[in-house]
């Protein structure tokens, strides 16, 4: 049974703009799925119709076998771990008051918050002590998106969405947070989507990779596979 | 300046209470304009068609002059009429504006990346406002709360016309006095009032947007609670200083509080009732609507002026005929008009001496022939009234250079002495008149109405209190021309303390 499925959605932009046009997509449990396509291929809208911050004109998107309409919206979020493009942390709060709002919004007592934020901290890779107390423009780009991270894994959510979490760090760091994050999801194991416009990147986390091209998913397969691929979609994916 | 300390020290207590006043009046407008402009800032905030309008809406209350305000509420049922109510009522108004403006850029200026974060996070709306919006906006609605507040202390001085005490009433007081120490008395004060609510704003707004440790927090807080608590002891001073049993009001001029000191200690002096003064109100009108609403019990008013400015009558040259007539239009509203003080305070037109002299002029027509060169100076209520400047202007066929100069009463005396003017309309009775070295000039064809000047109380005041009744009446004829341009003087130009002339002058007269 998949974790998150895509049937026959279809999405225009307020104006017409036709973004995905009777998509498909099973996700299983576990996978750690890559979605692959050039800017403006309707990658971050796909992501953003799982948690209903957009709703789909028609189709189906089912999560943990209801469909997202039948969800209600707050609890569907809570359930969704979500990292964003551009980290989206708040900067009136500290790192511990970042990495703990979801618990918050739960009311979870707060030595429960604490040690779950402990705890994300540690799976991180930050010091708890160094690091709770500061703010998020102390930190460093790479350690945000850590921290942005492990905000969404706060409540343990069975799935967890990533907005091209990599997008704006240079490449240096970007190849340890890709061992991090397979280090990461080795010990959490959730069911990952990534949404990410870089190949390298996807062969470097996925465990599938699945090509966007005009709303359609014109490819879905194994790193393995897809490298042999010979669609000329993904050949020039591949090449670039 | 030393003179500025002593009246200080001279007055210690009335200042207590006066700083009391300014401290309440600004503090319960600007927390109740929280209470609505973040509201309504957040409103707005969220539907941008609807902000514009209601930044629009709010700009536009705040162009419209203070005294205009009191005006238009004046009818208005428990926020009108004069008192502490309706200045707060007047003081929020003012203060909407920055707060409700600031309340939109703040909100609308947070990164969207951040709502939408909020928002992913499975916020709703509610937790949206209260755990980002509103603290990311909060420096920002901090700085249109300072603002508020600050153009609150200067705003609240005017609430002195309406008898809601403050440091207006220093400036007042010493603007009807031409006496510069008392307008400093109440212009330092409320202008380091001004700075010092600036100041202790501006560090609670740096507490809230640099960091924000709870430590800091808690701070804010202590001060928070510090001035809330100075509040609720300047609104309990300010309500234990309240509750006379006659409530006597006046106008804002001289020879007006002097006559309200006049009936009060009388009062006091007769029946052992307590009596509370609210003297310096700000306008026939004012007075009038005060007396009705029971907000005062008595003030001394002028028979011309009550069958004109109250009554919209015409004008009568017959004292007897114009107090009867006055007498039963007030006794049809519930007043009673008690016997006339024995003067009669009509209008001036004054000139300069050195003018009169050199120009031979004695009477207003003598000065016809020479005012197309002339300017004049004349309050507003002179230029409204119908008894007032367009009918002299007629009757005695008066041309000057340009448009009269609108002035205060209180400074056409000083701004014809000064030159600044050549001719104004001041009352007879001013003690200015000769200190100043002007010269009244003969209304030779009998254009002013008679002005005699009598206490206008409310019918069930005097029926509960008949000692009251018989003690105002007792107060009948006891003044003239002479003795009330006396008092006049002794205030305006000796500076000496009202209260104090006041109760020379009932010893001397009993």
């Amino acid at each position: 049974m998949p974790a998150l499925e895509f049937r026959d959605v279809s999405f225009a932009r307020p104006g017409g703009l036709r973004v995905l046009d009777h998509f498909d997509l099973a996700v299983e449990t576990g996978d750690v799925v890559a979605l692959v396509g050039r800017s403006g291929a309707g990658k971050s809208t796909l992501l953003k119709l799982v948690n209903r911050l957009l709703e789909q004109d028609s189709g189906e998107v089912i999560v943990e076998e209801r469909s997202t309409r039948e969800w209600e919206p707050i609890r569907l979020r809570r359930r969704v771990g979500y990292v964003l493009q551009d980290v989206g942390l708040f900067p009136h709060m500290t790192i511990a008051g970042n990495i703990g709002i979801v618990p918050r919004l739960e009311r979870w007592a707060p030595d429960r918050t604490e040690a779950r934020v402990g705890e994300l901290l540690d799976l991180i890779g930050l010091d708890r002590r160094t690091f709770a107390g500061r703010w998020p423009d102390e930190l460093s780009g790479g350690q945000r998106q850590r921290v942005g991270v492990a905000r969404a894994l706060a409540v343990d959510p069975p799935i967890l969405l990533m907005d091209e979490p990599f997008g704006a760090l240079d490449p240096v760091t970007r190849v340890e947070l890709h061992a991090e994050f397979r280090r990461i999801q080795e010990r959490v194991k959730k069911t990952v989507v990534i949404v990410t416009h870089d190949m390298r990147e996807a062969f470097a986390l996925a465990t599938h990779i699945g090509v966007l091209d005009a709303g359609r998913l014109v490819a879905f397969d194994t790193p393995q596979a897809m490298k042999a691929s010979r669609d000329p979609r993904v050949r020039q994916l591949l090449d670039s | 300046m030393t003179a500025l300390i002593r009246f200080w020290l001279s007055h210690r207590a009335e200042f207590a209470g006066l700083l009391a006043q300014h401290v309440l009046l600004v503090g319960a407008s600007t927390v109740v304009a929280v209470a609505i402009g973040v509201p309504l800032g957040i409103f707005a905030a969220r539907r941008p068609r609807l902000s514009a309008p209601i930044v629009g809406l709010a700009n536009i209350v705040q162009t419209v002059p203070s005294l205009a305000m009191f005006g238009f509420l004046l009818p208005v049922p428990f926020i009108g009429g004069i008192g502490t109510r309706a200045a707060i009522a007047v003081l929020i108004l003012y203060g909407l504006l920055p707060i409700v403006r600031t309340t939109i850029t703040g909100i609308t200026g947070i990164d969207a990346a951040i709502r939408e974060a909020g928002v992913a996070m499975g916020m709703t709306g509610g937790e949206l406002l209260r755990l980002v919006e509103l603290p990311l906006a909060l420096p920002s609605i901090a700085g249109g709360i300072r603002v508020a507040a600050v153009v609150g202390v200067g705003s609240a001085t005017i609430a002195a016309a309406i008898g809601a005490g403050g440091f207006g009433e220093y400036i007042y007081r010493g603007l009807s006095m031409v006496d510069s120490t008392v307008i400093l008395a109440g212009a330092v004060p409320a202008a380091l009032l001004a700075l010092a609510v600036d100041a202790g704003l501006l560090w609670v707004e740096r507490q809230l947007s640099t960091r924000r440790r709870s430590a800091s927090r808690r701070t804010v807080l202590a001060a928070g609670g510090a001035a809330l608590a100075v509040l609720i002891v300047s609104g309990a001073t300010v309500a234990g200083r309240s509750n006379g049993a006659i409530v006597v009001g006046s106008k804002n001029f001289t020879e007006q509080v002097i006559l309200g000191e006049v009936v009060a200690q009388t009062i006091e002096r007769d029946t052992g009732l307590p009596v509370q003064r609210r003297l310096n109100l700000g306008g026939t009108l004012i007075c009038d609507r005060a007396l009705t609403t029971g907000d005062i019990d008595v003030y001394v008013e002028y028979t011309g002026t009550a069958l004109t400015a109250v009554f919209h009558r015409p004008i009568t040259t017959s004292a007897d005929a114009a107090y009867e007539d006055v007498r039963q239009e007030y006794a049809r509203t519930g007043k009673t008009l008690l016997p006339a003080l024995g003067f009669d305070n009509t209008f001036a037109i004054l000139v300069r001496g050195q003018d009169a002299r050199s120009l031979g002029l004695k009477t207003i027509d003598d000065a016809a022939r020479v005012t197309a060169g002339w300017r004049a100076g004349f309050g507003y209520e002179f230029l409204e009234r119908p008894d007032g400047y367009p009918g002299l202007a007629k009757a005695y066929g008066l041309r000057f250079k340009g448009e009269p100069h609108v002035m205060d009463l209180s400074l056409s005396y000083r701004a014809l002495s000064s030159r600044q003017v050549d001719l104004i309309a001041g009352d007879a009775t001013a003690g200015l008149i000769s200190a100043l070295d002007l010269v009244q000039l003969e209304d030779n064809r009998h254009y002013f109405p008679p002005y005699a000047a009598a206490p206008v109380a409310r019918a069930q005041t005097l029926l509960r209190y008949p000692q009251v009744r018989r003690s105002l009446e007792h107060l009948g004829g006891k003044i003239t021309a002479a003795d009330m341009r006396g008092l006049n003087y002794a205030v305006d130009v000796e500076h000496k303390d009202v209260a104090r002339i006041v109760a020379e002058f009932l010893t001397r007269k009993s």
